[in-house]
């Protein structure tokens, strides 16, 4: 599974990286989390707020941290 | 850190500890500015007006749509609205600095394009909660005022203007076009809720500042002043009802956790902004007695002259900034001499724009349009603080 934070470097992107990695941690799954922060890659998702969460190429969720519970949720459902 | 920066700073630390003028008088005034501000500051402005201002700040972060203004700014996006939205969008989009160049871009190109795009950038930065309460408190309601409305007016000016130069560039570009993804909103309150909210919020933040009138000076101003504990109290019990009545649990944790990040992030900055502009430039009750002396700043950016405006706009242009520290720095120049006009050319163009953020951009936009950005951001903010300095 390849799971993208997409974020200029800002606290709040760096949180959401962590908490994507705890959630990965705890469900097990095999994934491949990475870190985009060229502007021109973040924007060529149709991302505007950022920290954005992406998953195999599906934007879950942008301008927020979700829940760790929910991010466990989407990457069971990914499955 | 790579070795070689950590040697490089030491050195240079050194260097300076090595140079540092102690004995001069000029030196140990300077020193003793910046504490003096510094203890004005926390004295006055922390408890009354950064606190409420963080907490307001979050609540936008957290609880205002964003998706429903991202629709008026999307690719369908009619073009009269997309404007003057995002030129105003700013205050509740850019609350945290780092949201601003991710938006741009995307605004660039996902959304309604290039125009709205750089008018969305130039006015952003100035136009956030933070920033507009913090230069109405710090530099007087009218500068705070005159900040908000020059930079939503001139960003339309200037989006228009990038438009019209790159028209033909901008039609091809437009066409590979596909959609954004617009932020989910959540919360169940209504509309009105959330205003009363706000409301409540802005209202201990404006009277809990309610500003001393003239001595002797009777009417609805001093009649405020005297009560204004009271009426700060009643909106501070309004506040508390609201929350509890329309509020769930978690969504208050969201509230403090990002105003508390709002904190962590600003208040360094600001701390250090507040000493170094103290120490350059004096605390506002004592005249000429920062390390750089008041008569150079009189001659440079004194009066209202299209010179002194030009000159601060286009120092703003490169300067960096950190969040809200332009408004000590600009505190301490206004009270060496400089004018009201440059002051406000200043305060336009500086968040905007500084080098390292101009470098970001010419790698969204291309050396071409950056350069005209550039140079629309130093005119038009040079006509501002002209027409400010007129009026005023």
């Amino acid at each position: 599974m390849e799971i993208k934070i997409l974020g200029t470097g800002c606290a709040k992107c760096h949180k959401l990286y962590e908490e994507t990695k705890n959630a990965v941690a705890q469900t097990g799954v095999d994934a491949n989390v990475e870190k985009v922060e060229d502007l021109d890659k973040i924007a060529s998702y149709g991302v505007f707020m950022t920290p954005a969460l992406v998953v195999d190429g599906e934007v879950k969720s942008s301008g927020k941290i979700p829940k760790t519970t929910q991010i466990i949720e989407w990457l069971k459902a990914k499955q | 850190m790579k070795e070689i920066t950590k040697l490089l700073l030491m050195i240079g630390l050194f260097l300076v500890a090595w140079f540092l003028p102690v004995g001069s008088e000029r030196f140990a005034s300077a020193v003793h500015e910046s504490l003096v501000l510094a203890n004005w500051y926390a004295r006055e402005h922390v408890l009354l007006c950064l606190v409420p201002a963080f907490f307001i700040a979050g609540a936008v972060s957290v609880f205002v749509s964003q998706g429903s203004v991202m629709k008026y700014l999307g690719p369908g996006a009619k073009k009269i609205v997309a404007y003057p939205v995002a030129a105003a969008s700013g205050t509740i989009l850019a609350v945290c600095s780092c949201t601003v160049l991710p938006l741009f871009a995307g605004i660039h190109k996902r959304g309604a394009g290039l125009g709205p795009a750089t008018a969305f950038l130039y006015s952003g930065p100035a136009i956030n909660v933070l920033a507009i309460i913090l230069t109405a408190r710090v530099l007087g309601p009218e500068l705070g005022i005159a900040r908000a409305v020059g930079a939503i007016f001139f960003a339309v000016f200037i989006g228009v203007a990038m438009h019209l130069l790159f028209r033909k560039e901008e039609r091809e570009r437009m066409e590979s076009n596909v959609g954004m993804v617009v932020p989910e909103s959540d919360g169940g309150r209504k509309s009105w809720q959330d205003l009363l909210y706000f409301a409540s919020m802005i209202g201990i933040l404006v009277f809990a500042n309610w500003g001393r009138p003239a001595a002797g000076s009777t009417g609805l101003w001093a009649f405020i002043f005297s009560a204004k504990w009271i009426i700060t109290g009643v909106f501070s019990l309004l506040l508390i009802m609201f929350l509890y009545l329309w509020f769930k649990k978690d969504e208050l944790g969201e509230w403090v956790d990002s105003s508390w990040t709002f904190a962590k992030q600003i208040m360094p900055l600001l701390a250090a902004g507040v000493l170094v502009a103290g120490l350059l430039l004096g605390a506002p009750e004592s005249t000429d007695a920062g390390l750089i002396p008041g008569s150079w700043i009189s001659s440079l950016v004194g009066g209202n002259s299209l010179w002194a405006n030009f000159f601060a706009s286009i120092v703003g242009a490169f300067m960096y900034f950190a969040t809200l520290t332009e408004v000590p720095i600009l505190e301490g120049l206004i009270n060496a001499g400089m004018g009201k006009g440059p002051a406000l050319a200043l305060l336009l163009s500086g968040p905007a724009l500084s080098l390292p953020n101009m470098l970001v951009i010419n790698s969204v936009l291309g050396v071409k349009k950056t350069v005209a950005f550039v140079s629309l951001v130093v005119v038009f903010s040079t006509m501002a603080g002209m027409v400010y300095g007129f009026l005023g």
